[in-house]
């Protein structure tokens, strides 16, 4: 499904990723861990389609396409969604219109017709249910005034009602309570399926404890250094960065 | 130097004096002509034109309106100017900028709401109105163009809200300046006059006709007295080739509420001078102001709120959006006199500039002189939020039709303070029409 070659990125001329090689197929979890700095935002920022990261070499297949050439609305339309680490407020305008223009713009992209108004709120009905967010929220301006754990749902609810085919999942689990982790994770895994593939990116176990990721791997000063089943996870959580540090440190030098 | 054609006007002005002899009306009328010739027109030395030049303006020749009061206009030509909501208003026609009876309609009852011609208003039973509160914002506005209004005060419009009536039916002012064959100077004059106790909601709008140049150059001056109510709305979508220049002077004369909104959506080049003078204990008074700008419009908003007496409140907010070659300018002044403590003055203007090749002036000016007060101001000016736009883009919205709402949603803080609901539906209207079309 995503098949990431020799990704390199810049932002402000300073090398961020310096090779990154990726292969994640449909019904996947692959979870990407790795200290501050490394470069963990940043790939999922490229992957989104952030202006200000340069891409300078490498190449992204995304279903056959290279979505390196496509506009951020685009790669969204295509089935890439970015849960986003800080969802952004914006007063005045309300999430159930933005969500209704978001779903409507993407079937558009694939000559559907746009759902009818109730079409639409039964659609939201549904999924509401399913990540257990409040009703209230959505008629609210987006994310504004939201609780860190209200914004994170709402991310949850918009990946439920947009049905991606590859999500990432950027540090989504920073800054929740145990209860607003179970609720998002439970959301996320009723999502999964044998279509859809998921990119976890975060510093904890806790997380994958709910996820059980098929895959993890190691990002190190932007390269994936070391990958493995989720018992490296685990590795990890009991043994820090430091381990990975030296044995990458050693190789280098050889 | 400008092109004014002072012999014209002098023509004109003494044309006019010998018709309408009236001394109530040709006195104020001789006072503006010295104060015009005196003053000469603003240069940019003038702080308070410092942004907005004039002198183009001046340049052309002008048609000025003739003394008579023929109305210049069809009733068809009256149906492209009527606002929604217009089967339940008071519509005022003004053609060249004279109100003309015979094309309005007035459907608020006399024991309510009293219109009348400005020269009949000057010599019935209402003189001592007139003449009590006709020409009170030439004590604050003073140059040559307020001038030239007064100079050629004929033809305007009295409007009095019956003591205690809350007028259900607002009033319509279409200002029609028929542009086909000449350049032409509409100069509307109104006074209006709230009664204790009333309300009154007042909307203004304009049109050019033909594809000459016009220019509005508008005076209205309201007193209100205790416990009225009066809101003010002015909606500018003319085209570029509708230059203004306004000053909306309210004095609130007893305790009571003001409350003004004034849309900027296409122009020449527009100047809006809104003023709220506090002449009594405990006013209150809340200011809104929108421009959404392109092309080569430029619109400047002075505000003015003197605080003369204690315990008054005012709350404004104007908000400016410049794309393409478009000019913006705010200047907010404020006055605590030394009389006015436990003044509460808010003032905030955000501006978003979208094109490298926009513009925008905002000036806060606060001139203080007593010491128990509450006094703010912010200004901003900035681009748009890139975090909100990509944050929109990463859910599959293309870039214009995010940008668009961000910017409806921008807008919409302004929109929502006009409280006559069609005509908000038709201001919403409007802009997402605009941020539409700027995208297509």
């Amino acid at each position: 499904m995503l098949s990431i070659k020799d990704l390199r990125a810049s932002v402000e001329g300073k090398e961020i990723l310096k090779g990154i090689n990726l292969d994640v197929n449909a019904g996947e979890v692959h979870a990407i861990m790795g200290p501050n700095g490394s470069g963990k935002s940043t790939l999922a920022s490229v992957l989104a389609g952030r202006e200000e990261y340069e891409v300078t070499g490498g190449s992204v297949d995304f279903l056959g396409k290279d979505i390196l050439e496509l506009s951020p609305e685009d790669r969204a339309r295509e089935g890439l969604f970015l849960a986003f680490q800080y969802p952004v407020e914006i007063p005045g305008v309300s999430t159930t219109n933005f969500i209704k223009t978001a779903v409507n713009e993407k079937r558009k992209y694939h000559g559907q017709p746009p759902l009818d108004a109730v079409s639409f709120m039964k659609l939201m009905k549904e999924k509401m249910n399913l990540v257990e967010i409040d009703k209230s929220l959505l008629t609210r301006s987006i994310n504004e005034g939201f609780s860190g754990g209200e914004k994170k749902k709402n991310e949850i609810f918009q990946m439920a009602m947009l049905e991606p085919k590859l999500t990432i999942l950027d540090e989504t689990d920073s800054g929740l309570d145990i209860d607003a982790l179970r609720i998002v994770a439970n959301g996320v895994n009723k999502l999964r399926d044998e279509n859809r593939a998921i990119i976890v990116i975060t510093h904890y176990q806790r997380l994958l404890d709910y996820l059980q990721p098929d895959f993890v791997h190691v990002l190190l000063n932007g390269k994936i250094v070391k990958s493995g089943t989720k018992e490296l996870a685990l590795e990890l959580e009991e043994k820090g960065y430091d381990f990975i540090k030296d044995e990458f440190s050693l190789s280098e030098a050889v | 130097m400008e092109k004014i054609n002072l012999e014209y006007l002098g023509q004109k002005f003494n044309q006019l004096q010998t018709i309408d002899t009236d001394n109530l009306l040709s006195n104020v009328r001789r006072e503006g002509f010295n104060t015009f010739n005196k003053k000469g027109l603003p240069t940019f030395k003038n702080e308070e034109w410092k942004y907005t030049s004039v002198s183009d303006l001046f340049k052309k020749q002008y048609h000025l309106t003739e003394d008579e009061l023929k109305p210049a206009i069809s009733a068809s030509q009256v149906d492209e100017i009527r606002l929604p909501g217009f089967e339940n208003a008071n519509e005022l026609v003004f053609a060249n900028g004279k109100y003309v009876p015979e094309l309005s309609t007035i459907r608020s009852s006399k024991a309510q709401l009293v219109i009348l011609p400005l020269e009949e208003a000057a010599n019935g039973i209402y003189k001592d109105l007139v003449k009590e509160h006709l020409g009170k914002s030439s004590l604050f506005i003073n140059d040559a163009i307020h001038a030239l209004n007064t100079s050629f005060i004929y033809g305007g419009v009295f409007i009095y809200a019956v003591k205690g009536q809350i007028i259900e039916n607002p009033v319509y002012l279409y200002h029609i300046s028929d542009a086909v064959e000449n350049h032409i100077l509409s100069q509307p004059r109104s006074l209006v006059f709230a009664d204790s106790s009333s309300k009154l909601q007042l909307v203004e709008t304009y049109k050019t006709i033909g594809s000459m140049d016009s220019f509005t150059n508008e005076v209205v001056e309201v007193a209100v007295k205790a416990n009225a109510i009066l809101e003010y709305y002015k909606i500018q979508n003319d085209g570029p080739n509708g230059s203004h220049v306004g000053t909306t002077h309210i004095r609130q004369i007893g305790k009571c509420y003001a409350h003004t909104v004034v849309v900027s959506l296409d122009g020449g080049m527009i100047r809006n001078n809104t003023n709220i003078i506090m002449e009594a204990a405990g006013n209150e008074a809340h200011m809104y102001g929108l421009y959404l700008l392109k092309g080569n419009s430029h619109v400047d908003n002075h505000t003015l709120v003197d605080n003369r007496m204690p315990n008054c409140f005012s709350n404004e907010l104007y908000k400016g959006v410049m794309d393409e070659r478009s000019t913006g300018v705010f200047s907010g002044k404020i006055f605590v006199r030394p009389d006015a403590q436990k003044t509460n003055a808010y003032q905030t203007n955000n501006n978003i500039l979208l094109s490298e090749n926009a513009t925008v002036n905002t000036k806060p000016q606060l001139e203080i002189f007593a010491d128990d007060v509450k006094c703010s101001h912010g200004c901003t000016v900035g681009r748009l939020d890139e975090e909100a736009l990509f944050y929109l883009r990463a859910r599959g919205i293309s870039k214009e039709h995010a940008q668009a709402m961000l910017l409806k949603a921008f807008a919409e803080s302004i929109i929502e303070q006009i409280k006559i609901e069609s005509l908000k539906e038709y201001a919403e209207q409007l802009i997402e029409e605009r941020l539409k079309g700027d995208n297509s």
